[in-house]
This record gives C-alpha cells, sequence and structure tokens, in this order.
C-alpha cells in the first residue's frame, strides 16, 4: 500500500504497525517525533498505531539550528 | 563587593550561571558543535525540528548524542516557520520529541530576506503555545509595546532582535533595547544580529539578561575561540552593568589628587 512519508510517496506492506515502520527506517531507538494526518502519536502507542494506505506520516528529529 | 556568582539567569523557574545561550546550526559538524558549546560554557542550546532523512545510515551520529538533554536545557525552535499554525505544530512534534519538554524558542518569520518577525503571527502563536502549556521564549522586533504584549500574554521571555539574523550589525537600537528591558518583569535577552564580542558585551551592559547567538560563533574563522570570547564578552558586559558605570561627561575630570604637585 502506498503511503506518504516526509513528503515522499513509499509502498510498504499491508498491516504496518507505526513500530515496524520506524524500524525498517533505522528509527527503532532513535529519539524522532511522529505525526500521521497532522496528529501527533505518542511514544507509548508506536507498537499498536496501525498504517493505512493513504496515511500522511511525518517522522522528525532534531537538528542544528540557531 | 557584590558577589559575583550569586548571580544567575532565571528563566521559568530554572536558574543558570550561564548567560550566553547558543544555536547549534551551521557549524562543521557535531563535533565542532560539541566544543563551541563548551567553550562558550552554554547551558541552554536551540535545535530545529526538521523532517529525518529517509534512507540515511541509522548509524549516523545525532545532535542530541553530543548535546545530551540531561545536560543541556535543549530549546527547540520554529526556525523556518512563516505561520503561527506551522509554529505550533512544530513545537507540539518538539515537546513529543523531548519527553514533555515545554521551554520552547517561538519564532515566527514574516519575510525571508530580512527573516524579520511577522509579529502578528508571533502574537497569536504565543497566545496559542502559553495556552497549551508551553514555557515561550520569544523572539520578536525591538519594539518595546510588543514585548509587553508578549510578556502580557505569558512569554517567560522576551528575545528581540539586535540587527537581522545572521548579519553581524550589532545593536543597532540601544535605546529600544534599554526601555524593552526597564520595563520587563521576565528576563530579555537579544537573539540576533550579535556579531562580535563588544556587541554582546554592550547588550550586557544595557542591562539584557543574556544573549543567544549563532552565527556570531560558527560562521567565525576560529569558531571555538569566538565561543571563548563571546563568554568573555557576557560575563565582562555583565559585571559592567551591575558594578554601574560612571556618567559621560564632556569634559575632562583629573584621576590623580591635584593638591601637593611640585613647582
Amino acid at each position: 500500500m502506498k503511503i506518504t512519508l516526509n513528503g515522499e510517496v513509499h509502498d510498504i506492506a499491508e498491516q504496518s504497525t507505526l513500530e515496524h515502520l520506524l524500524a525498517a527506517n533505522g528509527f527503532a531507538d532513535k529519539r524522532v517525533a511522529v505525526e500521521i494526518n497532522r496528529q501527533i502519536i505518542p511514544r507509548s502507542v508506536y507498537r499498536e498505531r496501525e498504517i493505512k494506505a493513504g496515511d500522511r506520516i511525518e517522522i522528525v528529529h532534531a537538528i542544528g539550528g540557531g | 563587593m557584590t558577589q559575583i556568582a550569586d548571580d544567575t539567569l532565571v528563566i521559568a523557574g530554572r536558574h543558570y550561571r550561564s548567560r550566553l545561550l547558543t544555536g547549534t546550526g551551521k557549524f562543521k559538524d557535531l563535533e565542532e558543535t560539541r566544543l563551541a558549546t563548551e567553550a562558550a560554557a552554554a547551558e541552554i542550546v536551540t535545535v530545529a525540528i526538521r523532517r529525518t532523512n529517509i534512507g540515511q545510515d541509522p548509524a549516523q551520529p545525532n545532535l542530541l548524542d553530543v548535546l545530551p538533554p540531561d545536560r543541556y536545557t535543549i530549546l527547540p525552535n520554529t526556525a523556518g516557520c512563516y505561520t503561527a499554525d506551522d509554529a505550533v505544530r512544530t513545537l507540539q512534534l518538539a515537546r513529543e520529541l523531548l519527553d514533555g519538554h515545554k521551554l520552547v524558542k517561538l519564532e515566527v518569520l514574516g519575510d525571508p530576506r530580512t527573516l524579520f518577525p511577522d509579529v502578528v503571527q508571533t502574537l497569536a502563536a504565543a497566545e496559542r503555545l502559553v495556552a497549551d502549556g508551553f514555557e515561550v521564549m520569544v523572539y520578536t522586533s525591538d519594539d518595546p509595546l510588543l514585548a509587553r504584549r508578549l510578556e502580557q500574554i505569558g512569554c517567560v521571555a522576551i528575545m528581540p532582535l539586535a540587527a537581522p539574523i545572521g548579519s553581524g550589525l550589532g545593536i543597532q537600537n540601544r535605546y529600544n533595547l534599554l526601555e524593552i528591558v526597564e520595563n520587563a518583569k521576565v528576563p530579555v535577552l537579544v537573539d540576533a544580529g550579535v556579531g562580535t564580542a563588544s556587541d554582546a558585551a554592550i547588550a550586557m551592559e544595557l542591562g539584557c539578561d543574556g544573549v543567544l547567538m549563532n552565527t556570531a560563533i560558527a560562521g567565525a574563522r576560529d569558531p571555538l575561540l569566538m565561543a571563548h570570547a563571546m563568554k568573555l564578552a557576557i560575563q565582562a558586559g555583565r559585571a559592567a552593568f551591575r558594578a554601574g558605570r560612571i556618567p559621560r561627561k564632556r569634559y575632562a575630570s583629573a584621576s590623580s589628587p591635584i593638591d601637593g604637585t611640585i613647582g
């Protein structure tokens, strides 16, 4: 199924959870924050949160800035 | 003598020894960021919130690995946001990223050439963030009435620009800054426009509670030495402010006694 991840379309397996998606992209133990369809997803629910086709997902982190 | 050590910066009820806050952008690499932050003796450091690079090497070091939140007060900013909506959204993500951390730097820009703040959007965002429980340090123009309004909204620190972000032009309107400092009951920190150590010292001599800078350090030929210089300038300017300078006079006033001269 297709999702939009950080502004780009990606094809991922059906029945993926947010935890799967993060692990597949190397963010399993990283300090990131996630928004799905403009709603912030608390870290505590990554495991059960299912990804649906068409979801717009943002994964952000802290970088250098002034 | 007034005790030198007995002078902490208090923001939102927390005490800081350092009055120099530093940005973490524009450094050569994370190691230089870390070393410059140490040389500046900064305790509060700003970070930007951005999309991760999908497909990047997961083993790449992260900014928060070299500036760990248990050692530094991480101040997420809203750099690059041009609307109140984007700024609020960014800081809500930052709060989740930093485990509920409430202290933030709000900046809503109005124009890419000057990077001047859009004060209408800034006021709107500040109101929403304060209502949502954030402790808002706010970047603003050097307008005393606006500073007062932001304080009334509940911002925990007012951060007027000295000059445009990254310009290095120094303190352009010291009388406006003085007016803001004299009227504020929350800390006033110069944010943006500092070019060199004397600029930082002037801000502190005017009575500002601190200075936040990034480009002046990161863009110097030797960033670590400039970080050191800025630390000293902030300390010197602060001490001079507390010591109370002599009034300016048009004519000389001899330093040596006039009585007992020979001849």
